[in-house]
């Protein structure tokens, strides 16, 4: 056996022994040597399901679904039914050329392996592919204080700040094997220690900021550090409710992807932040104040990936991450009272609105919303728009977006809500990041 | 003239081989995705954000680097390089070494017994004296030579 740093209980080291079979060796031996790689002292038992990233059967990293075949052979399964993340195709809503099919069936080639392998290891359910798996509707929801094994980074940041529990940003395949295991390692977000602020950030616009942009500017300035962020309040109130669960949900999407913010706190608002206010903060804690102007600096730092800045876009995504019910019905109602302005009954760019299988099918028992929305132009799907950019006859196409995170790894061009109404209505590019 | 560094060993092993240096984030995913279709045997970098290893052929190198960044999938994109025989032949890091990286090298070696010598904390002094296309050497216990 090879010689651990850890401190490993007599069943641990039975595993590492091989005495519980060659492929539990394997998965327990990954955990620790990854705990190790971080300095965790030991491993902690998880409280909830995983949640999986790791959700297209990409062509090429066919390692992984032997290293699957290896696990469900060995008759392994997660400790308790586990979601992950969007699927990458949806031909029925999301519209494709004949060649963009003919490249997603080559990319994703192992989608259908993939799927009955995740059947396999105790996934939840064929609806539980999504971000957003702690809506109500999917329901993937942690308690406070329950620790985990999950790797999607927005859903990582929500389930730290929002709902309190208590995750690290695992990596992907790691956070399956903590799932087999019921074990994590302790160390960063899953500590005390770890969850406390290094830096404190001011919000002093004279507005409520975009949740994308203000998420974004945080990211890009505490990059993986815990920020404590202070007037928040003033515009969303105290407290958590729906309106600023979905603020909080963008806002930290952001700062994971264009940083690589696991947990952040909001003063009267976070439930961490509401017990411990400020002694949250490290003693020698740095700040960083947000205000109208540094909206706008950040906003203009977007690079516009587009060879020609004023075509008129192929599509519109919005709902990464995904949209929550709520969302759903305030796209609609504002695309409808912008088309109404204009005069008009359809939009002029295909649009794309993205949410969990689940919220889909909450959302359709509403028929008349549903019709009003196919009415419009407008487009529900389950898929990642990420995934979509991946293919790269879609990433040449000029899209549009309100997600800062599709942004960030993807060609899509980022716009601000107002701008995205204008432009879906008009069918005209103006405004937004690269505009000078 | 030759300069030596030393780092903490996440996973430990002697190599030599040629360096690739990136003084940004080493984005895994779109580092090999174009290798991960093509399935040759060479690992032509496809990172266009990248400036310092765009183009580049990474296979069998020695990538020096601040820590890995980019979508959490990263660790299973470099076990499965690793396997095809066009990942790199080790992995030295100026700062601590991030998740996505040590999930990458701790799957190889459990699960496709496939070493990828790793070091990290080597300090931004290593970083800023390497160079794309030198001689390094690397000791088991995290010394780093490079020539």
């Amino acid at each position: 056996m090879r010689q651990y740093k850890m401190e490993l209980s007599d069943e641990e080291k039975e595993i590492l022994e091989g005495k519980h079979g060659e492929v539990m060796r394997k998965i327990l031996e990954s955990v620790v040597l990854y705990g190790e790689a971080f300095e965790a002292k030991r491993l902690i038992p998880i409280d909830g399901p995983v949640h999986l990233v790791t959700s297209f059967g990409l062509s090429g990293i066919e390692t992984v679904f032997d290293m699957m075949d290896e696990l469900i052979e060995a008759g392994v399964k997660a400790k308790a039914p586990f979601t992950v993340d969007p699927r990458p195709m949806d031909f029925e809503n999301v519209e494709c050329s004949d060649v963009q099919k003919k490249i997603f069936s080559v990319l994703y080639s192992n989608q259908a392996r993939y799927e009955e392998q995740l059947r396999k290891l105790g996934l939840k359910n064929d609806n539980a592919f999504t971000c957003t798996c702690y809506m109500p509707q999917v329901g993937n929801v942690p308690k406070r204080g329950q620790v985990l094994s999950w790797a999607e980074s927005s859903a990582v940041v929500y389930a730290n700040s929002v709902i309190g529990a208590r995750t690290n940003r695992t990596s992907g395949i790691i956070e399956l094997l903590c799932g087999i295991l019921g074990k994590v390692p302790e160390f960063g977000l899953v500590t005390d220690e770890g969850r406390r602020a290094k830096w404190l950030v001011e919000v002093k616009t004279s507005k409520l900021p975009n949740a994308q942009v203000l998420g974004s500017a945080i990211g890009m300035k505490v990059v993986e550090d815990v920020p404590y962020i202070v007037g928040l309040d003033k515009f969303l109130g105290k407290g958590l409710n729906s309106t600023t669960e979905d603020y909080l949900k963008d806002m930290g999407a952001a700062s994971a992807s264009n940083g690589a913010v696991g947990l952040y706190h909001v003063e009267n608002i976070t439930p961490e932040a509401i017990e411990q206010g400020r002694d949250l903060l490290v003693k020698d804690y740095k700040t960083y104040m947000i205000d109208d102007e540094e909206i706008e600096r950040v906003i203009k730092s977007y690079p516009v990936l587009w060879k020609d800045l004023n075509a008129k876009p192929a599509k519109c995504f919005i709902g990464c991450p995904h949209l929550s019910k709520n969302q759903i019905y305030e796209w609609i109602e504002k695309v409808s009272h912008r088309l109404a302005k204009a005069g008009k009954d359809k939009v002029e760019i295909d649009t794309v609105l993205c949410a969990a299988p689940d919220v889909i099918s909450d959302f359709k028992t509403d028929e008349e919303a549903y019709q009003k929305l196919i009415d419009m132009g407008l487009h529900l799907t389950y898929i990642c728009p990420l995934m979509y950019m991946s293919n790269p006859e879609c990433s040449k196409q000029p899209i549009i977006t309100n997600s800062n995170k599709l942004r960030t790894y993807s060609t899509a061009r980022f716009f601000l809500d107002d701008e995205v109404l204008d432009i879906i209505v008009t069918g005209i590019v103006q405004g937004g990041a690269g505009d000078e | 003239m030759s300069r030596t560094f030393k780092g903490r060993v996440v996973i430990g092993g002697n190599v030599t081989g040629e360096s690739v240096v990136t003084h940004q984030g080493f984005n895994v995913l779109a580092s090999y995705l174009k290798a991960l279709g093509e399935r040759s045997n060479t690992a032509i970098c496809s990172d266009q954000n990248n400036k310092d290893i765009f183009g580049k052929d990474l296979a069998g190198k020695i990538i020096c680097l601040p820590q890995t960044i980019g979508s959490t999938t990263g660790g299973m994109i470099l076990q499965s390089v690793a396997n095809l025989g066009i990942g790199p032949k080790a992995m030295l890091f100026s700062e601590h070494i991030d998740s996505l990286a040590a999930a990458g090298i701790i799957l190889c070696e459990v699960w496709n017994q496939k070493t990828i010598v790793t070091i990290d904390q080597l300090g931004s002094e290593f970083l800023d004296y390497v160079k794309t296309g030198q001689q390094i050497e690397v000791k088991e216990y995290g010394t780093v030579i490079v020539m």
